[in-house]
């Protein structure tokens, strides 16, 4: 595994393994985390060119429990703003020789298209509306968590799919493993293009259609930063597609709700929802420094093997 | 000016609907006389042997960057590039810096041409004062001064009733409009074709009714007026459906297409390489099968290049932060024979004519034919020779091009100006 740019081109293998090495890293139930020394002696860059205060966060703690060190850097302070290309400020960073480098940007494509010219490789933490890998794998394992099979599972996506680049990695790898996924929002946001992403994919702007039979909903962000034009009025958004607990009625017994965070409460989620016994958020968060060790312990080689020292 | 003998050529000439093994003989930059076995006391000979015998090919839209972006392209290497590419005459559109909107501008292209130019050079004069799409620009002086046509090429007029007056206007000196059609509400903000990939990449997209709506509302203004009335790069399938209802109601409505998009579909694109960003951007396989139905029917007219170089260093960023184009010059005859010719969808002489007499009637230009009297320009190319492009050798100054490495099986061999031969294959 040469860096992680996207689960589009990942196997199913891969996701599996990944996903089973999480596992290892969670925190035993009332426990704290262990830390590891895989990584010790490593060096990871965060690159940040979009402001992201989770995500760095989490790739920071999971490189620092495996014995890596991790300094972030975000645009606002780096040569970005004096004009820099991209290109120039990876090449002077590389030249520094991390490990890795664990990058954000909001072009889609753009670690791509730096992986192009750079040898050291390259973590994809968010590329413009294209894919954020490692939610997606997060959001797998917390679904593993409770208990639910991917194969067969009726997933509803709900929200600003067409500028999602979390729904677009969750389709890839949710597809991989023979769920049933559904994509719901106002047709300005869901284009009918979206089922040719993968199979098993199916679009609806109704909701009540979306969460009928649902066992996990992921419910989106409404980025109106991601916005270009006003596609859709954001005033009646909370009253078609905001999560009430309504809804939950139709899903399954066992439904869980997921958001990949930051929610925005009485916007596209009530709050009665968010806190309720149904939601994995907090659970997604923790789950993204143990999905994050493990795919940073198999992009710089740490091994399979390495075992926990403590 | 030397006298030049072409030997042994087959000679195809759609003006004259000549198609026979001749020679062709030229004498101070004019076609003196095309037949068999001629002979001329001290005339430099070239030996076509094997070879195809054409008018010289008329590229009516390419940018060549001068004035004002010099470190693109300039006047005399985009017409270097031309020569390689087989064309004879090129067709710059005014989005220079400044604007071609005047005829101080247009007589700088014109003279810089005749200075340092193989190839001959048309320029395309604006349609609206830096092409802001407001005020109509010097038509008239620019006409004078030798501009071929007028477009707004990147920056099309949006404001239906300047269009109006535009074809109007230009009615009044016969020249006639060309338009590169994008509704530019509808295309804001697009980077590729909206389709199944923009929606896989993230890219935003760019939606094929951008160019319907806005070739319908011309064609509409077109009849309106009776100008004649020419669209720029045609990608989608409406488009290409509505010029030929426009031809079939009587109206003087041509279009032209790209080599790229006969060749290239959306989906043919490396994710986020720049070398397959331009506008039009690659459509979808319907719509590429509709432009190839469009060459076979008539209802496309022309082969244009749109050759719109950019330096390296603007093509290697974030793929929406790159500006649009590709280069196209050298391969647009590699090309035109591997998707129109090889598999049989038109004739040679048919192809031929995409590159010649039509864009010349289009144009008005006293081009495109080898019958004697007609100036002494020709293109020798082989339709079967294998090479192999590399965009590294390209004698245009910027290199963006999607088809470095691939090989084309025919070619041009050698590149005739006013007799003169201006360029030659590498033996």
């Amino acid at each position: 595994m040469n860096g992680l740019l996207g689960i589009a081109t990942l196997g199913r293998e891969e996701i599996q393994a990944i996903l089973d090495r999480a596992r290892d890293f969670q925190a035993p139930p009332g426990q704290g985390f262990r830390t590891f020394s895989s990584l010790a002696g490593r060096t990871l860059v965060n690159l940040f060119f979009e402001a992201s205060t989770r995500t760095r966060t989490s790739f920071e703690l999971a490189a620092r429990r495996l014995g890596a060190s991790a300094i972030s850097i975000t645009a606002q302070a780096s040569s970005v703003s004096k004009g820099e290309s991209l290109v120039d400020t990876l090449n002077t960073l590389a030249a520094m020789r991390p490990d890795a480098i664990i990058m954000r940007h909001s072009a889609s494509g753009a670690p791509h298209f730096l992986q192009q010219h750079l040898e050291i490789p390259i973590i994809n933490a968010g590329d413009g509306t294209h894919e954020h890998p490692t939610q997606a794998l997060l959001d797998a394992r917390t679904i593993l968590d409770r208990g639910a099979k991917l194969e067969g599972l009726r997933v509803a996506i709900i929200g600003d799919i067409a500028h999602s680049r979390v729904a677009r990695s969750n389709v890839h790898l949710l597809s991989k493993f023979g769920a049933q996924i559904v994509l719901c929002g106002p047709a300005p946001l869901l284009p009918s293009e979206l089922v040719d992403l993968a199979p098993g994919v199916t679009l609806t702007t109704s909701m009540d259609e979306a969460i009928r039979d649902a066992g996990v909903i992921m419910m989106l962000r409404v980025q109106l930063e991601r916005q270009h034009e006003a596609a859709f009025p954001a005033d009646e958004y909370f009253q078609f597609y905001g999560l009430r607990l309504e809804h939950l009625k139709a899903a399954r017994p066992e439904v869980i709700v997921m958001h990949p965070g930051p929610i925005n409460r009485g916007r596209e989620i009530s709050s009665e929802v968010a806190d309720s016994q149904k939601s994995a958020i907090l659970n997604q968060v923790e789950n993204g420094i143990s999905v994050r060790m493990a795919v940073l312990e198999r992009v710089l080689g740490g091994g399979m093997n390495a075992n926990a020292a403590h | 000016m030397p006298t030049l003998l072409i030997k042994n050529g087959r000679i195809i000439d759609p003006a004259s609907e000549h198609d026979a093994i001749a020679d062709v003989l030229i004498r101070d930059g004019i076609i003196v006389e095309v037949r068999p076995n001629l002979t001329a006391a001290g005339a430099e000979v070239f030996d076509a042997t094997g070879l195809i015998v054409a008018p010289g090919f008329i590229d009516m839209h390419v940018h060549l960057r001068e004035p004002g972006f010099e470190h693109a392209e300039t006047i005399e290497s985009g017409a270097r590039a031309a020569a390689a590419g087989g064309f004879t005459s090129i067709c710059p559109m005014p989005n220079t810096s400044p604007v071609n909107d005047n005829a101080t501008v247009t007589r700088y292209i014109v003279d810089e041409a005749r200075r340092r130019a193989v190839v001959n050079v048309f320029p395309i004069g604006a349609i609206t004062k830096g092409s802001g799409g407001e005020d109509l620009a010097a038509i008239g002086s620019m006409r004078a001064a030798g501009a071929v046509a007028i477009s707004d090429d990147g920056r099309p007029v949006m404001n239906a009733r300047v269009m109006r007056r535009a074809m109007e206007y230009a009615r009044s000196f016969g020249i006639p409009v060309i338009n590169h059609c994008e509704d530019l509400h509808l295309s804001a903000g697009g980077d590729m074709h909206e389709g199944s990939t923009s929606v896989r990449l993230g890219l935003r997209g760019i939606p094929g009714c951008s160019e319907d709506v806005m070739v319908a509302r011309d064609i509409l203004l077109a009849e309106v007026t009776g100008a004649r009335y020419h669209v720029a790069h045609i990608s989608a399938r409406h488009s290409v459906e509505m010029v030929a209802f426009a031809k079939a109601r009587g109206l003087n409505v041509t279009a032209e297409a790209t080599p790229h998009h006969l060749l290239l579909a959306d989906a043919d694109m490396q994710p986020y390489d720049s070398n397959y960003k331009m506008k039009p951007p690659l459509r979808g396989t319907d719509d590429v099968n509709a432009v190839l139905e469009g060459v076979v029917s008539g209802a496309i007219d022309a082969i244009a290049t749109d050759h719109a170089p950019h330096p390296g260093s603007e093509k290697m960023q974030e793929f929406e932060r790159c500006p649009f184009g590709i280069i196209g010059l050298e391969t647009a005859l590699g090309i035109a024979l591997e998707q129109l010719v090889h598999p049989g969808r038109i004739s040679l002489p048919k192809m031929i004519a995409l590159f010649t007499v039509n864009p010349a009637r289009i144009l008005g230009i006293q081009r495109g034919t080898l019958a004697a009297g007609a100036a002494g320009d020709v293109t020798i190319f082989s339709a079967t020779r294998s090479w192999t492009y590399d965009v590294s050798r390209s004698l245009s100054k910027s290199h963006n091009s999607p088809f470095s490495g691939k090989t084309f099986q025919g070619g041009p061999c050698a590149t005739v100006v006013a007799g003169e031969i201006v360029w030659r294959m590498d033996q």
